[in-house]
């Protein structure tokens, strides 16, 4: 019995790690890495210089305020966003290059392989995921009126958490290879016999880690929303953003479990040699692929569900309505967060599991997609006779809504299982889930950012730029994935790094071509922070109420003090903002008590630089380390209870000095308007 | 006047007359929910042994491997840790720092007794060539009954972290709730033992599918 | 579960889970071992056929498992304004859906796709 650990390679001190695990003879990566060296050692030395590593770690990394740990989720994300789309046109590059006879583009296979399956992996996890759990730190406290989120400590460490997985998957680039074996690293091709080297252990240990923050966010804003809402803030009160927020974090704690689950069974697979998985000794491969999507499709749902909830906001915000049918669409949310448990099989309709199972999860899935038309119908009557302002967010929203109804529909087909047949890992597909991912989520998100920053930053982001980028993405998208429904219609599967027939050069070079578009979408974006952030007396936020907002964070300063109220609010509506205001509400200025808060805490970070420390060894099987890495995360969680000192009050000085800066600004405002 | 009393005052828009939030008010309820999800892991495993754990592919079965006395044993352990964890928690409740700690310390030595008859179970079988690797039926054996055994040896070890912060510092608001959250989780892991040595060792033993 | 009342209302009231008492701890105790004893005493003896047997045992791990959550693990309807509950409910529902699915799903798998000799899959 042969068992995959008995590597001949492997040594006690190094493990399977050697010098030949560098890719120096990679032209692309060394390149690669270069640039990010060179990248990297011109942003610490500007850190440096300008003396920044003592606010950045007292400010930023330490702390324990959820906007600060929410603003530090979106900048990994749009850092991993960068990293994900490099993938994405060097794909669609080589696609365009490679066909036809004798063209074999820049890419070779072994190198497309762990491309593709990390553009997957990074798009899902370290983009999307970090956005959504970032929008929802920044806006969720502050649209529930309290003060921090219930685990302000947890949180922290949760950040740290996802952040080593992303430093755990950045390492694969430039130490050993990637993954080939595609996002969800299917065996038995991600089994050890397939996949002897650590391309796959990078790829499970990488979303492990990260895997271990999401859920407890997950936890963390469950029990924030559930417990901490301002009085008279009903569950039929709440915004709907904080709505989908509780259903997705519902959802994270219910399908994380499963992910984590079924990764660990895949390394037990690979490293002990066991027989869950693999195609001998009564093992089954077709297990993982169900258990998978079991998380998998629940997935779909945590990252739309807050871009619905996003949508919600800036729709009755921008058509200055409140929001048509407040019930229907917690409910039809409520209901989508229960079906999405009832349709994962709809994923591999062509295992061959017969006509009754395909049957019901067919039906489950065409029912789900009720819900989902019933929000868009609130949102369009919502729209109706209001008086709409075409403003950043509003833009994104209205294109959210023509984009995502397409991905809808190409949806449905997909869910007719005879159809899904011939769709079924095509490039049909993947223009399908680019269009519900690109045009639902990410266009939810870019919605939210420009919504939220004026809130979280204090200025608002530049309308120029911001339109300049809007519209490179949205035409860029048709024309990046348009062609790959047509493509796939006519048989091309996902997923090739050489395509044989001539005759559809023409549509993978208009694909090429629109992802050059949202290259310079993204730049567009990038330029309009840096404006932003240039111009930003210009752009300034006195009020904390730039867009006429009807939800409590736009009742605070912008951006927020760190205890967010200095009074918690009391909510009489679901609009409870445009209720204050409507009434005649005044703003205290005087009264003000002690606040209670969380101090700022260092275990988080090490808890981040241990795990990834752990997360390495583990990777490449240097035994020693994993024992130390892991007894001193166990240690620094045990010293960590054995501090009770944990919090301590705002005093009432500086409560007064914030709130009259404050006062004399709203002043000042008030009479240069 | 009470918080929820003003919610329905429509000219109020501020709690003007705050007190202190009590710290870890949400404790228990997030505590609840991480078991929630622990629940699904073990669900999951649960679902490769129903799925897989037929799959013998010519090695040993059930009847061969499991030995229903030392698991009547271990079951016993379990089942009498619960109920020691249960008097230390009423001892807590009547602020009797020492029968607390000791009741701990019975309830340790218990999960200690399970850890070892498991770890003597495990070894047994691997020496016999009935490991983990030898079939999918074995795999899923081991890592269900395995992880249920590395939560068991956490719980202990959480155990001992308790008892020195209750040496420490007493009963104090903090401790309860830490004991609390222990008691969850240890009754939470006898409610898992229900589920394994009934699916997977007695009907492994009654060869029904 | 009533959504109209606000459970974040009320700052001053220390939400603890419910105390246990001695006579709940031991009426618990008492059941869980009768419960326990006679599955084990049922597959020991061999005293009823396979199927019965098996029924027997699957239904008394169940009400052992109320047995543990309703002593034990104090879990009631009022506990954080009934969220435990809920919550707990809602997990019961995944749990029902993600074993029995995917019992269904593979069973159904196997004696469509008729495993090769050898692979034991699908063979009790």
């Amino acid at each position: 019995m042969e068992l995959p650990y008995t590597d001949p390679t492997w040594n006690p001190i190094f493990g399977r790690l050697s010098l030949g695990a560098l890719p120096l003879h990679e032209g692309i990566v060394v390149g690669t890495f270069v640039v990010v060296a060179l990248a990297g050692a011109a942003l610490l030395g500007a850190i440096t210089y300008y003396r920044l590593w003592g606010i950045l770690w007292r400010d930023w990394f330490t702390s324990v305020d959820h906007k600060k740990i929410g603003v530090m989720y979106i900048v990994l994300a749009v850092v991993m966003l960068i990293r994900g789309f490099s993938d994405a046109i060097m794909m669609r590059a080589q696609q365009a290059l490679s066909v036809g006879p004798g063209n074999e583009g820049y890419l070779p296979p072994d190198h497309f392989n762990q491309i593709f399956s990390a553009h997957g992996v990074i798009m899902i996890f370290f983009v999307a995921m970090p956005m959504v759990v970032g929008l929802m730190n920044i806006v969720v406290p502050l649209q529930i009126g309290a003060r921090d989120v219930a685990f302000p400590y947890l949180n922290n460490a949760s950040f740290w958490l996802t952040a080593a997985g992303v430093v755990i998957t950045m390492i694969s680039l430039f130490v050993g290879n990637y993954s080939r074996a595609g996002w969800l690293a299917m065996p038995p091709l991600s089994g050890f016999k397939q996949s002897p080297d650590v391309g796959v252990d990078y790829f499970i240990w990488g979303l492990q880690i990260a895997g271990v923050g999401t859920l407890m966010s997950g936890i963390n804003f469950i029990v924030t929303i559930v417990k901490m809402r301002a009085p008279g803030m009903t569950m039929m009160r709440m915004p709907i953003f904080v709505w989908t927020s509780l259903c997705t974090n519902v959802l994270i704690v219910a399908a994380f479990p499963v992910l984590t689950a079924v990764l660990a069974l895949l390394s037990l697979d690979r490293v002990l040699g066991m027989h869950f998985f693999t195609n001998d000794l009564g093992g089954d491969p077709m297990m993982y692929v169900n258990l998978i999507w079991i998380w998998g499709h629940p997935e779909v749902y945590i990252l739309i569900l807050p871009a619905f909830g996003v949508f919600s906001e800036v729709v009755a915000t921008f058509a200055g309505k409140r929001l048509f049918g407040y019930a229907s669409m917690v409910y039809a949310t409520v209901v989508i967060t229960i079906l999405s448990y009832l349709v994962w099989l709809h994923h591999f309709f062509t295992m061959g599991a017969g006509a009754n199972v395909n049957s019901f999860f067919a039906i489950t899935t065409m029912i789900i997609s009720i819900p989902t038309g019933a929000k868009i119908f609130n949102w369009l009557f919502t729209m109706y006779r209001g008086r709409i302002r075409y403003e950043l967010p509003m833009l994104w929203t209205v294109a959210f809504m023509l984009t995502f109804v397409i991905g809808g529909m190409t949806g449905v087909m997909l869910a007719v299982p005879p159809a899904d047949f011939v769709f079924h890992n095509s490039l049909f597909l993947v223009a399908h889930f680019h269009n519900v991912i690109i045009g639902g989520v990410l266009f939810g998100m870019f919605a939210g950012i420009n919504y939220w920053w004026p809130k979280a930053m204090g200025f608002k982001l530049d309308r120029t730029w911001g339109l300049r980028s809007f519209w490179f993405w949205l035409i860029g998208f048709y024309v990046a994935f348009m062609p790959l429904y047509v493509l796939g219609l006519m048989g091309v599967t996902r997923r090739l790094q050489h395509i044989e027939d001539p005759s559809l050069r023409i549509w993978f070079e208009i694909a090429a071509f629109g992802a050059l578009l949202i290259l310079c979408g993204i730049v567009c974006m990038l330029v309009q922070f840096y404006v932003s952030f240039r111009d930003r007396e210009r752009l300034r936020d006195v009020t904390g109420d730039p867009w006429g907002g009807r939800t409590l964070e736009w009742s605070t300063s912008s951006p927020p003090p760190p205890y967010n109220f200095a009074f918690t609010p009391v909510v009489h509506e679901v609009d409870a903002w445009h209720d204050m205001k409507r009434r005649g509400y005044v703003r205290p200025v005087e009264g003000f008590r002690p606040i209670h808060m969380p101090k700022s805490t260092a275990t988080g970070v090490m808890i981040g630089v241990l795990a990834t420390a752990f997360g390495f060894a583990m990777v490449w099987q240097i035994w020693w380390l994993a024992i130390v890495s892991g007894l001193a995360l166990f240690v620094t969680v045990i010293g960590h209870s054995f501090n009770y000192d944990r919090s301590f009050h705002v005093p009432v000085d500086s409560i007064v000095g914030i709130e009259n800066a404050r006062t004399r600004e709203l002043a000042a405002g008030g009479s240069s308007a | 006047m009470t918080a929820t009393d003003m919610g329905q005052d429509p000219d109020i828009f501020y709690v003007a007359d705050e007190h202190d939030h009590p710290e870890g008010a949400s404790t228990m309820l997030g505590f609840w929910i991480y078991i929630m999800s622990d629940t699904l892991i073990f669900a999951m495993l649960f679902a490769s042994f129903a799925v897989l754990g037929r799959n013998y592919a010519g090695g040993p079965r059930p009847e061969d491997v499991f030995e229903l006395g030392l698991l009547a044993l271990n079951t016993a352990m379990l089942l009498f840790s619960s109920i020691t964890y249960g008097f230390a928690m009423l001892a807590m409740q009547e602020d009797r720092q020492t029968p607390t700690l000791g009741w701990l310390a019975v309830t340790a030595l218990f999960g200690m007794a399970f850890v070892g008859i498991e770890l003597h179970e495990f070894s047994g079988m691997i020496a016999e060539g009935a490991g983990p690797e030898r079939s999918a039926f074995l795999s899923s054996f081991f890592t269900l009954v395995g992880t249920h055994g590395l939560h068991v040896t956490i719980g202990i070890l959480w155990m001992i972290t308790l008892m020195a912060q209750v040496a420490r510092k007493g009963l104090i608001a903090a401790n309860r709730r830490r004991l609390m959250c222990l008691s969850m989780f240890w009754h939470f892991l006898d409610v898992i033992w229900i589920g394994v040595f009934t699916v997977v060792y007695l009907l492994g033993m009654v060869g029904w599918t | 579960m009533d959504v109209e009342s606000s459970h974040a209302a009320d700052p001053h009231h220390e939400d603890f889970a419910p105390h246990g008492t001695l006579k709940g701890y031991l009426t618990g105790f008492v059941l869980s071992v009768i419960l326990t004893a006679i599955p084990f005493l049922l597959v020991m003896t061999h005293a009823a056929g396979p199927a019965t047997t098996a029924v027997l045992i699957l239904a008394m791990a169940l009400i052992q498992i109320v047995v543990h959550m309703v002593y034990f693990l104090h879990l009631n309807t009022r506990t954080e304004g009934g969220w435990t509950f809920l919550a707990t409910i809602f997990t019961i529902v995944l749990v029902v859906i993600a074993i029995s699915g995917s019992i269904w799903v593979m069973y159904n798998l196997d004696i469509n796709m008729m495993p090769m000799p050898g692979n034991e899959i699908g063979q009790g």
